[in-house]
């Protein structure tokens, strides 16, 4: 186990900046996720801490050993690749007892130990056979099991669920997470799926275009999302953006359009805003401090156990609301819905970042 | 950064130092051969352009060529349209067509000769049944017709394979829904085959027609065992003059010849499917 | 009426394809008295006098030792500066990249007929005019570039995902390479190797212009085969095809696809 740190770390691909200074403390046993789209550098950043990509610049602690120059070999962490890359020419049981015996470790600890972590990940009985005769999700458990037989200082996983399929990736989800609070290694979850990061991770480092753009725990990033980027790709459905006058008439300060009429606690200091609303902050009914607005619904998207509706609220613009499964609506219908100001996001519209008000 | 992209660099480097000492420098050293005699450096090409053996050896390259590259294509594309049906037992077909691939043009010229030589075994079975009176001959100077009509069978017989496996490889990778596409359009078998599988088999046949080319112009074995310089080639020329006329400068000339045909044919065709050929050498 | 057709198809190819080889493997056990009466197509009995004469008192045994050691030392030399090229051409990202696969294509297509004089020239300096290693050498420059090609797309068949997780859990990048990719890639490479042996076994020309006392078995039988009479011809075409046969049969899996890469 141990503590990373990383450095202003930068990573450039000929001209592409895949890194563009990266900084991030992860604590010691923490299990941390790296969210964002494709591209972003999650993998290039995951790839850096392994050591498998040298860096352009900057620095990667491992506690206090700076590991910048340290073959991968070297740098004791362990990996599950998204292809999961059980070596295919070895029995399952080498596979596992690889790692250990290039590590010098006695042949009877191997032994104890390779038992131990099938027992832990239910592939005892799989020991014996060829990566090749496994299904997909026993190979992942291999995989799992190979990466932490070892006992890493840092544990990395590349999106490890996005080969599986549906059913199963919601059962690892958990098991991945619980294993984690067993064996207690500092681990590094790349992902582009929220679910799984908003589930899995104790802090969520939000990536976009090579830098950090976010970095807190799950609730943090839902409820106080620190741009426009992060507020849009942490939830679903995404979060409505409503571009917004400033007006003010005497002290108190309004952000308008669309017929609504927001009530700003402080001076915005600037003629525009961008009003995020999140589909689960709209009521149909009111609540405490709420405004109303006035709506025609485009389309219904039954979902059974809730339905997302989408609203005409002008000519072109349309906002999503998720609302209960038995309410019946039909396109054009005209409604009335509630948006709870206490739980209402402010962005500077120019630099997408949040605004406090 | 600087290191990491010398590793590459070093790893290809001696493959790319034997490849210059054992091809590039030999190809400069066919030139200087070529060019050099004493009465002034085009005398060997005046010399060996103005001989009439050298007329006759490219004229019987070329008709070589000419008649054998068709013969190979009609017949490889059926075979391989046939053995791209995947029936049962397909493979073993396709071992049996591919068998004259792991034999050289000197073996094939034996092979041949077992069947066509006086007491080879056409003229046996033809006299069993009683279809000729005496042996034909095929080979001498005397029947140089036949001879060549011999060589033509052989080729077929030992090249076709070769064809046949690059467009076996070009069906292979046709993606079968654009004919199921056709059936659901009601295309017939005859426009199936010329509106979507020709077209798409045309990289293949490029690059089968190109590779065939060239070695037209190589042609050796064969020829050299069969018919000796009854049939002159360039490539037997080449062989003539260094073996039997111990000439170095004029062998080097005709094998030059040889490189040049080879060299604008070879250019002709990359220039119509150079993104092709470069793509499908390696896989990144 | 459709499976008739194939049926017939498939008599004709076998027929066609290895009829001739059939005749000339039954001519070369056929004893001479057999193969010269007209009116006898299948011999009273089969015999390897003439295979053995060809072997033992004609130089085929010599000839044929001659074109193993060949083969063997091409195939060392080739492998040996082709697999760390064919490795870098699939693993590695560098500039030159394009123009060096175009060197291999280039090369590759240059045939032995331009350069096997010029080579004489510089192997009478060198000290290896007429001898086997020299024939080798040759035979290592034609097949080098072909080995290149063929291990970059073997290797880009292992996952780069099993070398790194080598390198992850413990092992150099060079011992990744030798614990991981080698033995995933071996079958193939193996392939390769024989292929590279047929390509050495049955080249003539250059064998026979670069060496005249170490020939090759092609080419001592090329130089011999008119002079001698026709049983002895089909003893040669027997001893050529039966090795080559074998090997080809061996890899038949993988053909298709170094036939598609060595023409490419």
């Amino acid at each position: 186990m141990a503590k990373v740190i990383l450095n202003e770390v930068r990573k450039h691909f000929g001209n592409v900046k895949a890194l563009d200074g990266i900084n991030l403390t992860i604590e010691e046993g923490l299990f941390v996720v790296l969210l964002g789209p494709s591209g972003c550098g999650k993998t290039t950043l995951m790839r850096c801490i392994s050591g498998l990509e040298k860096l352009t610049d900057g620095k990667i602690l491992f506690d206090d050993a700076d590991v910048s120059n340290t073959a991968p070999k070297d740098r004791n962490v362990a990996m599950v690749f998204q292809s999961y890359a059980v070596w295919p020419h070895m029995k399952v049981r080498d596979n596992i007892a690889y790692p250990l015996k290039l590590k010098k470790v006695p042949k009877k600890e191997i032994e104890e130990r390779v038992k131990w972590v099938a027992e832990l990940l239910h592939i005892s009985e799989l020991l014996d056979r060829f990566p090749s005769q496994l299904s997909g999700g026993q190979r992942q458990r291999v995989a799992v099991a190979r990466a932490i037989v070892h006992r890493p200082k840092v544990l990395l996983m590349d999106e490890p669920l996005s080969n599986l399929d549906a059913l199963l990736r919601v059962r690892m989800r958990s098991e991945l997470r619980k294993l984690h609070d067993q064996v207690k290694v500092t681990t590094v979850y790349v992902t582009h799926d929220q679910t799984e990061a908003m589930t899995m991770g104790d802090k969520i480092a939000v990536m976009n275009a090579g830098r950090i753009i976010q970095y807190g725990t799950p609730e943090e990033i839902y409820r106080r999302p620190k741009t426009i980027f992060v507020a849009g790709f942490v939830g679903s459905p995404q979060m409505n953006f409503l571009p917004m006058k400033v007006t003010s008439s005497g002290n108190q300060f309004f952000a308008e359009n669309f017929g609504l009429r927001i009530p700003l606690r402080t001076d915005p200091r600037k003629d525009r805003l961008t009003v995020g609303i999140r589909p689960e902050h709209i009521f149909l009914e009111q609540p405490g401090n709420s405004v109303s607005i006035g709506a025609t619904v485009y389309f219904a998207e039954k979902l059974m156990s809730e339905t997302v509706l989408h609203l005409m609220i002008d000519g072109d613009t349309t906002i999503v609301v998720k609302v209960p499964y038995d309410l019946s609506v039909e396109e054009n219908d005209k409604m009335q819905v509630y948006v709870d100001l206490n739980r209402i996001h402010f962005f500077d519209p120019a630099t997408g970042e949040r605004i406090e008000l | 950064m600087k290191r990491e992209s010398m590793v590459p660099l070093l790893l290809i480097l001696p493959a790319l130092v034997y490849l210059v000492v054992f091809i590039g420098y030999p190809i400069v050293g066919t030139f200087q051969l070529a060019f050099s005699s004493p009465k002034g450096w085009l005398e060997n090409f005046k010399y060996v352009l103005s001989s009439r053996d050298f007329l006759s050896a490219f004229l019987n390259t070329i008709l070589l060529g000419v008649v054998v590259i068709p013969a190979q294509f009609v017949l490889a594309i059926l075979l391989a349209l046939l053995v791209n049906k995947k029936w049962k037992g397909y493979k073993t077909i396709l071992y049996i067509i591919a068998t004259p691939l792991a034999l050289s043009d000197v073996t094939a010229a034996l092979i041949s000769y077992s069947i066509f030589a006086p007491n080879g075994y056409l003229n046996k079975i033809l006299l069993r049944l009683n279809w000729i009176e005496r042996p034909l001959y095929f080979f001498g100077y005397l029947f140089r017709s036949r001879e060549f009509l011999v060589v033509i069978l052989t080729e077929i017989w030992r090249a076709t394979p070769l064809v046949f496996v690059i467009l076996l490889a070009g069906l292979q990778s046709i993606n079968n829904e654009y004919l199921e596409a056709a059936d659901v359009f009601g295309f017939s078998a005859w426009e199936k085959f010329t509106k979507i599988t020709l077209p798409l088999l045309k990289p293949s046949i490029v690059s089968a027609l190109l590779v065939r080319t060239l070695f037209a112009f190589q042609i050796f074995g064969v020829v050299w065992l069969l018919a000796g310089r009854d049939i002159t080639i360039l490539a037997g020329e080449t062989y003539y003059w260094y073996v039997f006329m111990n000439n170095r400068n004029i062998a080097s000339t005709y094998a030059l010849i040889i490189a040049i045909l080879t060299f604008i044919v070879g250019w002709f065709y990359i220039g119509t499917i150079r993104s092709k050929h470069l793509e499908e050498g390696v896989r990144t | 009426m459709k499976k008739f057709f194939y049926i017939l198809a498939c008599v004709a190819i076998c027929l066609w394809f290895l009829g001739p080889l059939f005749f000339t493997f039954l001519a070369s056990m056929t004893p001479s008295s057999d193969f010269y009466s007209m009116d006898k197509i299948f011999p009273s009995k089969l015999t390897f006098e003439h295979i053995y004469k060809l072997l033992v008192n004609l130089g085929g045994w010599r000839a044929m030792l001659v074109s193993v050691q060949v083969a063997l030392i091409a195939i060392a030399i080739s492998f040996a500066f082709g697999i760390p090229a064919g490795y870098a051409i699939t693993r590695y990202i560098f500039r030159g990249k394009n123009m060096i696969k175009l060197v291999m294509l280039f090369t590759r297509s240059v045939p032995l007929v331009v350069i096997a004089v010029s080579l004489v020239t510089m192997y009478l300096r060198l000290n290896l005019a007429d001898t086997m290693f020299g024939v080798a050498l040759a035979h290592a420059a034609m097949v080098l570039p072909f080995v290149v090609l063929i291990t970059s797309s073997i290797f880009s068949g292992v996952f780069v995902e099993y070398e790194e997780a080598g390198m992850i859990f413990g092992l150099s990048r060079f011992g990744a390479f030798l614990r991981i990719t080698m033995p995933l890639a071996l079958p193939g490479l193996a392939a390769s190797a024989i292929f590279a042996f047929i390509m050495s076994w049955n080249e003539v020309f250059a064998a026979s212009v670069l060496a005249i006392t170490n020939r090759t078995l092609p080419a001592h039988i090329l130089s011999t085969a008119m002079a001698s009479p026709d049983y002895f011809k089909f003893a040669a075409g027997t001893i050529m095809a039966v090795p080559a046969l074998i090997f080809i049969f061996i890899i038949r899996k993988y053909l298709i696809s170094m036939w598609g890469i060595s023409l490419k």
